[in-house]
């Protein structure tokens, strides 16, 4: 994994109060915490990396071999 | 589908030949089976968001807070030891050759040389430095450097079971096939009696579909075998499991018997396997009586950002007034009701070739079992 260091960023105060009475009994230990963890999700959506067609077709065939789908 | 850990699934193999042949050039590391398996873990994914073997801040990140450097959970070291003197004659920079069995299976591209404390490692992961605990006393035999870089495998490992080998790639096609959007992971190093049906089937009426999923590699005396566990699952699918709603695959690691920590890490592996929710039973990946029996349920309340959901389930026993499997949350009746699924008494019976009574153990799955001379571990 690469090193990671942090950055500051600013949201609005309103914003930041809204996100603290959200995390109240989450787990989530700080506002950063959780903003860091939705920029995450959303971000990971843009960078999935899909099967080409054929690279399916090609676990599709195993799993027939196998026995796991008709 | 639910997302990979950390958003995508890791890749990392060279087959090519080309690949191979460049081997001949590099220093060489010997490294053990489970090391082995663990190296096409990274590769194949199953271990993502890893692509290699920690480097010194993910370490201490994941022994500090048990998470990664940048905060995504994570638990237990993915770590390649060497000894002083190997570690002396590798620099940063350096790609090296990792070969099983004399034979060149991967490259390290070395970024990282450190050591580290064997105790606080201990402590961190396991709860304990006491070398009674086996993942200490592993932890323990290891080299006294470890080293970090990103990894590329060449060559899959062995497998005794090939056709229950599936990698993360290939599990996430299987449920998008079956067109399970629901599927809850069932983590296993035993054979099923009839508490562990009830806890898979309780789990699977919520859901889409279920996944059997034995952690096939090193464990400790007294242990079932892997090849009774696998015998005896194929019994009890044959006769009990719906084939449209379950299904079974192998993962190749070795037990740590690091209990909470390490449900997390069971966890994070079937998050990457494509499950959407995991079974966490009592004692999860525990041994003797180093945890308590509900901390692997506790600890994933530190953890809100899994986005695996896990399904907690208590001590459940055959009622004998509700004349079924039940467990504390559901069964009003008292003890004298309660017959316990005791692994410990089933065992015996089965080691002594006696068939455990049919409420505690299905008749085929106990011959499965049976028909092995021995089915431990010695």
């Amino acid at each position: 994994m690469a090193q990671e260091d942090s950055r500051t960023i600013s949201i609005p105060s309103s914003l930041y109060r809204r996100i603290e009475k959200r995390i109240i009994a989450t787990g989530f230990e700080s506002v950063s915490a959780y903003v860091a963890y939705v920029l995450r999700e959303t971000l990971s959506d843009d960078e999935k990396e899909a099967l080409t067609p054929e690279e399916e077709e090609k676990i599709r065939e195993r799993l027939r071999t196998l026995g796991y789908i008709d | 589908m639910i997302d990979p850990h950390g958003g995508k699934l890791v890749k990392r193999l060279d087959f090519r030949e080309s690949a191979r042949k460049e081997t001949e050039k590099l220093k060489k590391k010997e490294v053990s089976l489970d090391k082995y398996r663990d190296l096409a873990n990274i590769a194949h994914g199953l271990f993502s968001p890893l692509d290699g073997y920690m480097n010194e801040n993910d370490f201490n990140a994941v022994l500090r807070n048990g998470r990664l450097e940048n905060d995504l959970p994570w638990t237990i070291p993915i770590v390649m030891d060497f000894s002083r003197e190997e570690g002396a004659n590798i620099r940063e920079g350096e790609r090296i050759a990792l070969a099983y069995e004399g034979e060149p299976v991967g490259l390290l591209d070395v970024e990282d040389i450190y050591g580290y404390d064997k105790a606080n490692y201990a402590r961190s992961v396991f709860g304990t430095d006491s070398i009674e605990h086996p993942g200490v006393k592993r932890l323990f035999s290891m080299g006294e450097k470890l080293v970090g870089g990103k990894i590329t495998l060449l060559k899959d490992p062995p497998t005794k079971f090939p056709n229950y080998k599936l990698w993360p790639e290939e599990t996430r096609v299987l449920f998008r096939e079956k067109g399970w959007k629901k599927i809850v992971g069932f983590q296993t190093r035993n054979t099923p009696h009839i508490g562990h049906e009830y806890v898979q089937k309780a789990s699977l009426t919520l859901v889409d579909g279920l996944l059997i999923n034995p952690l096939i590699g090193k464990k400790k005396k007294g242990d079932f075998k892997d090849e009774t566990i696998i015998k005896a699952y194929e019994a009890l699918f044959n006769e009990y499991y719906p084939e449209n709603t379950a299904t079974m695959s192998i993962i190749e690691t070795e037990m740590r018997y690091a209990g909470p920590k390490e449900a997390i890490f069971h966890a994070i592996m079937r998050k990457n396997l494509g499950c959407t929710h995991f079974i966490v039973g009592r004692d999860h990946a525990g041994v003797g009586s180093f945890y308590g029996p509900f901390d692997a349920h506790k600890i994933f309340l530190e953890y809100p950002d899994l986005q695996i959901e896990p399904i907690f389930f208590r001590s459940f026993y055959y009622c004998k007034k509700c004349r079924s499997v039940v467990n504390d949350k559901i069964c009003p009746h008292g003890k004298e009701y309660q017959i316990n699924f005791s692994g410990t008494a089933i065992r015996q019976m089965l080691v002594e070739g006696k068939r455990p009574p049919e409420d505690m153990m299905r008749p085929e799955v106990a011959d499965a079992i049976l028909s092995f001379e021995n089915p431990l571990v010695e």
